[in-house]
């Protein structure tokens, strides 16, 4: 019998190595796998390169493993943010290096990556400075940027259900990245809050087919009571 | 004794009055990004008798307005990460299909802020450039790019009195020759390849005065 549900966080983010790299899901606090990214900071894994649109909020998830000094690379779209002051201080100290991507790129580099795609020509950033020593190819009269698949060792999701076979569905726009991420890993962990049985999800809505999913654990749902982003 | 300036002729838009001249030209069935900033006030002057789908960069078609106070879910933000609602009929999808949405020329309009615009549609509005700013483009790039019409929405002058409409920007690019019209406190003006072309113009301000404050040529509305 396959079952991929995992009993604790710790069992599912035991074998995380230093020097991973992590994508992590979430666009602000909106599917940002909090519990996830609190077993990682106690697991103890160092040196990782973290993947996620922004550079963490407050003092929790990946605000939280900037401010432990777990990352040594942030790959982002959009790192400033009021509330960003744990990655504020590290890049202005030189702690951590910033690749910034173009959000959209962010995305279809890592939709690459789990699509089997070895590179691609796409029109976003020609000409700006975050194109800059790229190849370029003109195609049909129109400017393209070669651009390269990111690859994860470990994705983390927040995902709202999950079955054992690793099948999952989301809760309105926290589904952000995950089914993105989900693939592009070797590892995909998701946490969810409600595990169900097998033929529970609907499979004409299953937005995540468990094939990309290695590991899901419950988390207990907590209330969000104040503003997150 | 310093000269007094001469009162002016005319009286610049205010904020809401830029965002109500932009939703008079999206039309109904348009499917509509607005970036964050300036752009969001485009979302309150919309027609109510109007279908129009506002796309949200996070994965929202459908967005709708602002839940009421206690009725927020995080879970449920725009690109500002601020919380929305969905509108009946409303859709989420993953962040690949919603860059893809730009990308592929499914999405009519995008509406973004800006520092500088260029005579040719460059855009410049991620970066000032300085070199102390932490760099932050999120979706500005690809919706330049992907858009199938860019709408600017701007003060026509800087605050030191430079027009925002440039020969060539001075600012880093956000996209190159992207940009259709540009809607700022004194004028709506399109992008042509003859030029600067004024659409219209607030009360009482002429077209020499707009192109003297442009400093560049700007012709007048037909």
């Amino acid at each position: 019998m396959i079952n991929k549900i995992v009993n604790s966080i710790a069992e599912s983010l035991a074998d995380v190595k230093d020097g991973s790299t992590i994508l992590i899901g979430g666009f602000g606090g909106a599917g940002m796998p909090n519990e996830l990214i609190d077993g990682l900071i106690a697991q103890g894994a160092k040196e990782l390169t973290v993947v996620n649109n922004n550079a963490g909020n407050g003092e929790v998830g990946l605000a939280a493993l900037l401010r432990e000094g777990r990352v040594r690379k942030l790959i982002c779209s959009f790192p400033r943010q009021a509330d960003a002051h744990h990655f504020e201080s590290l890049y202005r100290a030189g702690k951590v290096e910033l690749e910034l991507v173009p959000q959209g790129n962010l995305a279809e580099r890592m939709r690459a990556a789990g699509a089997g795609i070895g590179a691609f020509f796409c029109p976003t950033a020609y000409g700006t400075d975050l194109a800059k020593g790229k190849e370029t190819r003109e195609i049909n009269g129109k400017h393209y940027v070669l651009e390269y698949p990111i690859h994860g060792d470990v994705a983390l999701i927040k995902a709202e259900k999950g079955d054992r076979w690793g099948n999952l569905v989301y809760h309105k726009a926290a589904r952000n990245f995950g089914p993105v991420i989900a693939a592009a890993a070797k590892c995909a962990v998701a946490q969810v809050y409600e595990i169900v049985e097998l033929g529970n999800l609907d499979p004409e809505n299953i937005v995540t087919p468990g094939i990309f999913v290695q590991r899901v654990v419950k988390v207990a749902r907590e209330q969000i009571l104040k503003e997150a982003a | 004794m310093s000269a007094v300036p001469a009162p002016k002729s005319y009286k610049p838009r205010n904020r809401d009055a830029i965002a109500a001249r932009v939703a008079g030209d999206i039309p109904e069935g348009a499917y509509v990004n607005l970036g964050i900033g300036l752009p969001t006030l485009v979302g309150n002057h919309l027609p109510a008798g109007k279908e129009i789908f506002l796309h949200s960069e996070n994965g929202i078609l459908g967005m709708g307005p602002a839940p009421a106070k206690g009725a927020e879910d995080w879970d449920l933000i725009n690109a500002g990460k601020q919380p929305v609602t969905l509108l009946t009929g409303g859709s989420y999808f993953h962040h690949a299909d919603s860059f893809g949405m730009m990308r592929g020329g499914h999405l009519d309009i995008c509406v973004l802020g800006a520092f500088q615009v260029s005579i040719t549609g460059d855009l410049a509005n991620w970066h000032t450039g300085a070199p102390d700013a932490i760099p932050a483009v999120g979706g500005a790039m690809d919706l330049a790019v992907g858009a199938k019409k860019v709408f600017v929405m701007m003060e026509h002058l800087t605050k030191t009195g430079e027009s925002k409409l440039v020969k060539a920007c001075t600012y880093p690019l956000t996209g190159v020759g992207v940009v259709s019209r540009v809607y700022t406190d004194l004028a709506t003006i399109d992008l042509t390849p003859q030029g600067l072309a004024a659409v219209d113009m607030v009360e009482g301000l002429s077209i020499e005065e707009l192109s003297r404050l442009t400093g560049l040529p700007v012709r007048a509305p037909r």
